[in-house]
């Protein structure tokens, strides 16, 4: 509490309570709603593109969306980190991109506010569904031969191996998912508590005092930030996308 | 003397130092990375401008290296939080 401003506790600026069923495993809150609507609207976006395929060739309307999402994640993320061969993970990849933008992109939809990626589950979901893709794809690319070449590096003289492969077995397989998570968890939430601090300070502001004048201040301040954070969600959407194509791609390749 | 007797004991010093501790925590751990960053983009952006046809790669490139750097501020931030909340 400063100058009469009362900053909200932590717990109410992430916790939503369930719309019904309270705690038990159906229980349904503004988070999880976010979670079904991007993956609904992934969905409803290349269905109804797909739908209109045959029938024009010119894209139109949602068309345009669509294939441009394709374009992006083919020739922006692929080509740049897998190659030309790993066209097949666009799927995956696109709906990754799809799901982590859209629920990022309900920070700043008024009324809900709320970014489903604040919360620690989602981004740990996905950084572990990205690390389990990436060992299995090693194992399957390269054999047993996968760990070696991850933990042993060739081209280093025999004694350094004491340090290099506690090192890279860290970062590999314990550091990867962990920051790849907290990158796109912290983003969020850094981003949701800047938007309420000068929601707050908006708010205290608009009352029948001289210091009123003031208002303008962090209001605008507040409008330039939402631009700031749209930006931001595309930003992290993209990174979180190409990481993870950079590390399927470092499990098809081995490094020479 | 009598008001800073009563704030040095007991709970009030914890908070004191948890106060201090997630200010310094949060502050420090943005230095390093805003230092990299500034230089990693610097140079992106004179790489970009010698060779403009390379403008594509340089700058995935350069996402890339924001995204580990920036990594460190961000654990910074959580540790943040943290201490202040938990």
């Amino acid at each position: 509490m400063i100058f009469g401003l009362e900053f909200p506790p932590i717990e109410k600026l992430v916790e939503w309570p369930s719309f019904f069923g309270g705690d038990a495993w159906y229980g349904l809150n503004k988070i999880g709603l976010s979670a079904l609507i991007a993956m609904v609207l992934t969905i409803a976006i290349y269905l109804a593109a797909g739908s209109k395929y045959k029938k024009r060739l010119v894209p139109t309307g949602i068309q345009t969306v669509a294939e441009s999402g394709i374009e992006f994640i083919d020739s922006g993320i692929i080509d740049q980190t897998i190659g030309p061969e790993g066209r097949s993970w666009n799927p995956f990849l696109l709906s990754l991109f799809f799901f982590v933008l859209i629920t990022n992109l309900f920070e700043v939809v008024p009324g809900w506010q709320m970014p489903g990626n604040a919360r620690m589950a989602f981004p740990a979901l996905l950084a572990i569904l990205v690390w389990f893709i990436f060992l299995v794809t090693g194992i399957r690319y390269q054999g047993a031969g996968y760990f070696k070449n991850a933990l042993f590096p060739p081209g280093v003289p025999w004694p350094l191996y004491f340090l290099v492969t506690p090192i890279e077995f860290v970062s590999t397989f314990l550091v990867r998912p962990f920051s790849l998570a907290v990158r796109l968890f912290a983003n969020m939430l850094a981003g949701h508590i800047l938007l309420v601090t000068f929601v707050v300070l908006s708010e205290a502001l608009w009352i029948k005092q001289w210091y009123a004048v003031f208002l303008p201040l962090p209001f605008i301040m507040l409008v330039l930030l939402t631009g700031f954070e749209i930006m931001v969600s595309f930003l992290q959407a993209y990174i979180f996308t190409i990481l993870a194509g950079v590390y399927i791609g470092s499990s098809m390749h081995a490094e020479h | 003397m009598e008001l800073l007797a009563q704030a040095a004991s007991g709970a009030d010093q914890i908070a004191f130092g948890e106060a201090i501790s997630a200010g310094f925590a949060y502050g420090l751990a943005a230095i390093g990375p805003g230092i990299g960053i500034g230089y990693l983009v610097g140079q992106s952006v004179q790489a970009m401008a010698r060779q403009p046809e390379a403008a594509g790669m340089v700058r995935t490139t350069m996402f890339l290296g924001i995204a580990f750097t920036e990594a460190l501020a961000l654990i910074g931030f959580v540790v943040f939080i943290l201490l202040k909340f938990a």
